[in-house]
């Protein structure tokens, strides 16, 4: 169904409507000097509130969501949001609390935070956590700057570069470089795995650590992992664990365990936070206890019964304004407690079974490039077939078209035509079959009918975008529209 | 079975035979045997819906909810329903960031929104999709000077929020940066330091209404800071933007700020938004998303994010700024609000908020117990001297379920008035003032 809704809340705007009620108290005017005022309100809409309602709800049906349908988005863990989480997070004893409340007033919540890290801190087998990184890449940043802080306290001061496979996140290496270290990419093997000769190569002194995501982004666990933290660490450097892909091992494995030092984990991924469209997310950032000290200000500890914020010793320093993205790890926590121990240890042997069913279901119709079971993702170098010239990108448009949202393409750049798919552990078999049937349609399709595939999608609001025009001609805010 | 967990018995077995594994642990054999786990998780057992919600509701009672006369950051302002409804949207709550723009338009139209109210607000040309906070906004700013300048020096005024000066200072310190504070004069930053110091460094960093709540005056500060080609970055909260003075009239370069008074609970800090808005020149030195218009094959139009090869996806360790994540559904809510109170209403609020915080001024002096600090003009925060012992107060002030000014130095008082503040419970506290022994 293609909406036809295509106003701006801006287009809706009429003189002297608003969509509030408020009634002003009877003070005194006051004004501040003319030229340190502004010399003109701000251009927003004049709109009811049943006018915005009906335009957001409007808009909002031109998303796709968890809930509309599979989202099979590789390295992106995208799972259900429970509906407990929203509750029970945005009581009005969390919500509407303010951050520089008295100790004793915020028991409850120095009790979420701590509880939490330490849930965090036992799944994968660290010391302790800090909760204040607002998304990933900021928990990279952080654990860099303790890498950082680790050396100068040592002063082992030339240790200015950190170590990056090609198969990494982008936010790995720019992570690095924002907390000024020099990036070493190493090469990795074909299957996204670390190079150990290409490892041992780069290593010397002037290593800081070796930053790594595992299972890596091509769904393959890094079997030499213990090989790899003992180099690293033979060398002085220290090993940062990206959290990204933790779902696979939520019951199997610990990254504490192989010898990483310092992890961030997404909160919004393996602890079933919604995305949100890009945020709010949460990217608690967890150390040894020989790093403890150095997380970021402030850190949570109790003290008999009570709960306290503490600033710990060689702490790299503030992150944020206050305490990171509360809202955000409330929802991980309840979801920590419904699951339980018992539940938890679920999570990533299903999430694999899962990813696995769909690999083996249709390796006879996409190229598979890597053999042996995957874990919680894998990667399909597009079609087998590829004689009709049907890439990767067209498939994931024409799944929009069946409804399914496409996985993570074109990453990690390691394979030519990437198509990543992770389904996580939420999707009933009955789900996944669907998703087969129609993968394999498409499939037949690229054959029968390719211009089709290629042309695709036909059925969603917009279809296939010129991005280039984007760029060439800038249109970023709606006075642009109208001067266009 | 548990409740996010589909599979039967069967529907396991079936699946293992299709891949040809003997079990749920065979799938895991490329982990060594020595990393698997011997034991389950030493976390708290499950609990069930009703035992979780006690206990979350046994939580939320752990916290005191407080009538609130402190600001420094954080706001309690008054939301419009709407903007919580809308919000809890799946389309909106449970979508990924927007890399498939064809069943994303409606996460790319409100961002274009959103970067077209911020624009407004600042009166500058272009906004990014919003950033984690205030303070993280504000160190990427100085990112985007350093890179436009390639001075490794920037001067931030002292009269900033301290938690901004400091998440300035770590994100500076790591990246070989020096930050220059700028002393305070009078509440205010100290201009002719500014005027002495500034030739080599690549910018200023001033906070407006500054910490104090003083609306600050920068007349000639971009002439002067553009003099030696620096940039002139002003942070600058939420609700101010209705009455003082923006950053783009003041001729600044980066506008940016915390929007949390826009539409956002408190919520013990998090999690808020940030927004951060340039001028045309600087647009490729932005960092994080940035949503532009286009057309789709049959020429109807579209959103899409564009200008990505700033961004780390592209640049990796080249990229000015490691930004992925955003804070999306905050820019939804601060958009929501913004439609809702509308161009009157948001300042009327604003107004409501200054003329509250100007009455408990004037009624605490009237006391005789609170004296001026700065005679400077002043939005909704203000700082007052006591003459008596503020902590103990402020505890009293506890027991009757009010949270008091933030304590200064120990004998200055930091107080913030919103509108969401009734004149009975203002007047309420100037009593407390009155008995107080």
């Amino acid at each position: 169904m293609r909406i036809l809704y295509d106003k701006l809340i801006f287009d809706l705007s009429k003189k002297g409507r608003i969509g509030y009620q408020y009634k002003p108290k009877n003070l005194a005017s006051v004004e501040l000097p003319q030229h340190l005022m502004r010399a003109k309100k701000a251009e927003l809409p004049e709109v009811t509130e049943f006018d915005v309602v009906r335009h957001y709800t409007n808009v909002s049906q031109k998303n796709f969501g968890v809930e509309t349908g599979f989202y099979p988005l590789g390295s992106c863990t995208m799972k259900y949001n429970p509906k407990i989480n929203e509750e029970l997070a945005t009581l009005s004893g969390f919500s509407q609390i303010h951050p520089l409340q008295p100790e004793e007033t915020i028991q409850g919540l120095l009790q979420i935070y701590y509880e939490t890290q330490e849930m965090l801190a036992e799944v994968s087998g660290l010391k302790a956590y800090s909760l204040n990184p607002f998304a990933g890449a900021h928990g990279e940043l952080a654990g860099l700057m303790i890498i950082k802080a680790y050396h100068e306290k040592r002063n082992d001061l030339k240790r200015t570069k950190i170590i990056v496979p090609d198969s990494a996140h982008g936010t790995n290496p720019a992570s690095a470089t924002v907390s000024g270290f020099d990036v070493v990419e190493i090469k990795s093997n074909i299957d996204g795995t670390v190079n150990i000769d290409a490892l041992k190569e780069v290593l010397s002194d002037e290593i800081a650590g070796l930053m790594l995501t595992n299972p890596n982004t091509a769904g393959v666990f890094e079997k030499d992992i213990v090989e790899i933290a003992d180099l690293v660490h033979g060398a002085g450097g220290l090993l940062y664990y990206d959290g990204a892909n933790l779902n696979a091992l939520l019951g199997k494995a610990k990254p504490g365990e192989m010898g990483f030092d310092i992890t961030h984990i997404n909160l919004h991924k393996t602890f079933s936070t919604p995305h949100g469209g890009g945020g709010p997310g949460s990217g608690p950032v967890g150390v040894t206890a020989e790093l403890v000290e150095f997380l970021p200000n402030p850190m949570v500890v109790k003290e008999g019964d009570r709960y306290t914020f503490k600033k710990p010793e060689d702490t790299i320093g503030q992150l944020g304004t206050f305490y990171g993205n509360t809202s955000v790890y409330i929802r991980a926590y309840v979801y920590l407690r419904t699951l339980g121990k018992e539940h938890l240890s679920k999570v990533g042997p299903l999430a694999v079974l899962n990813a696995n069913y769909i690999k083996e279901s249709l390796k006879d119709v996409y190229e598979l490039p890597l053999q042996g079971h995957a874990m919680h993702e894998f990667v399909f170098d597009g079609l087998k077939d590829k004689s009709t010239g049907v890439k990767t990108l067209d498939i994931a448009k024409r799944l929009l078209d069946y409804g399914y949202h496409a996985p993570t393409i074109y990453f990690p750049l390691i394979f030519p035509q990437a198509m990543m798919i992770e389904p996580t552990e939420v999707e009933s078999k009955d789900t996944l079959d669907d998703f087969i049937q129609i993968m394999r349609q498409v499939a037949e399709e690229a054959i029968s009918q390719p211009d089709i595939v290629k042309t695709a999608p036909h059925h969603t609001i917009v279809r296939r975008l010129d991005e280039v025009k984007a760029v060439r001609q800038p249109i970023l805010k709606y006075k642009d529209l109208q001067t266009k | 079975m548990q409740k996010y967990l589909p599979h039967t018995e069967q529907e396991i077995k079936a699946m293992l035979e299709r891949i040809q594994a003997s079990s749920l642990d065979d799938l895991f054999s490329a982990i060594p045997k020595s990393l698997q786990l011997k034991q389950s998780y030493q976390i708290p057992e499950a609990m069930d819906d009703l035992t979780l919600t006690n206990h979350m509701h046994k939580l939320a009672q752990k916290n005191k909810e407080l009538i609130i006369f402190r600001g420094a950051g954080s706001y309690d302002h008054y939301t419009p329903s709407a903007v919580k409804a809308l919000l809890s949207r799946q389309e909106f709550l449970t979508s990924y960031t927007p890399y498939q723009p064809e069943v994303a338009q409606g996460t790319l139209q409100y961002i274009f929104e959103y970067q077209s109210m911020v624009c407004e607000l600042t009166q500058m040309v272009v906004s990014n999709a919003s950033m984690y906070d205030g303070s993280t906004a504000t160190a990427e700013a100085m990112f985007m000077a350093h890179s436009e300048t390639r001075k490794d020096h920037i001067l931030v005024s002292a009269t900033m929020h301290p938690k901004t000066i400091e998440v300035i200072q770590t994100y500076a310190r790591y990246r070989q940066l020096t930050v220059v504070i700028v002393p305070e004069k009078n509440g205010v930053t100290d201009l002719a330091f500014v005027k002495e110091n500034h030739s080599d460094k690549m910018g200023l960093i001033v906070q407006n209404p500054n910490y104090y709540g003083i609306v600050e005056d920068f007349t000639g500060v971009a002439d002067m800071i553009h003099e030696h080609r620096g940039l002139f970055i002003i942070n600058q909260e939420g609700q101010s933007l209705a009455l003082v003075k923006s950053a783009g009239e003041w001729g600044a370069d980066i506008a940016t700020g915390e929007l949390q008074s826009l539409g956002l609970p408190m919520a013990f800090g998090g999690a808020y938004i940030g927004y951060l808005a340039t001028k045309h020149q600087l647009v490729r030195k932005m960092p994080g998303r940035i949503c532009g218009v286009t057309e789709d094959v049959d020429g109807r139009r579209a959103f899409v994010l564009t200008l990505q090869a700033r961004e780390q996806h592209i640049r990796r360790a080249k990229a000015n700024s490691n930004i992925c994540s955003n804070q999306s559904l905050n820019a939804l809510a601060v958009t929501i609000y913004l439609s809702l109170v509308g161009k009157e209403g948001f300042v009327e609020l604003a107004e409501e908020s200054m003329r509250g915080a100007h009455y408990l001024y004037n009624e605490l002096i009237k006391t005789k117990k609170f004296t001026p600090v700065y005679e400077q003009p002043f939005f909704n925060e203000f700082v007052l001297k006591a003459n008596f012992d503020l902590e103990r107060f402020n505890e009293e002030l506890l027991n009757d379920g009010i949270l008091g000014p933030l304590v200064l130095d120990g004998q200055k008082a930091l107080f913030a008035v919103t509108e969401k503040r009734s004149q009975k419970e203002i007047d309420q506290l100037v009593e407390k003032v009155v008995a107080f022994k």
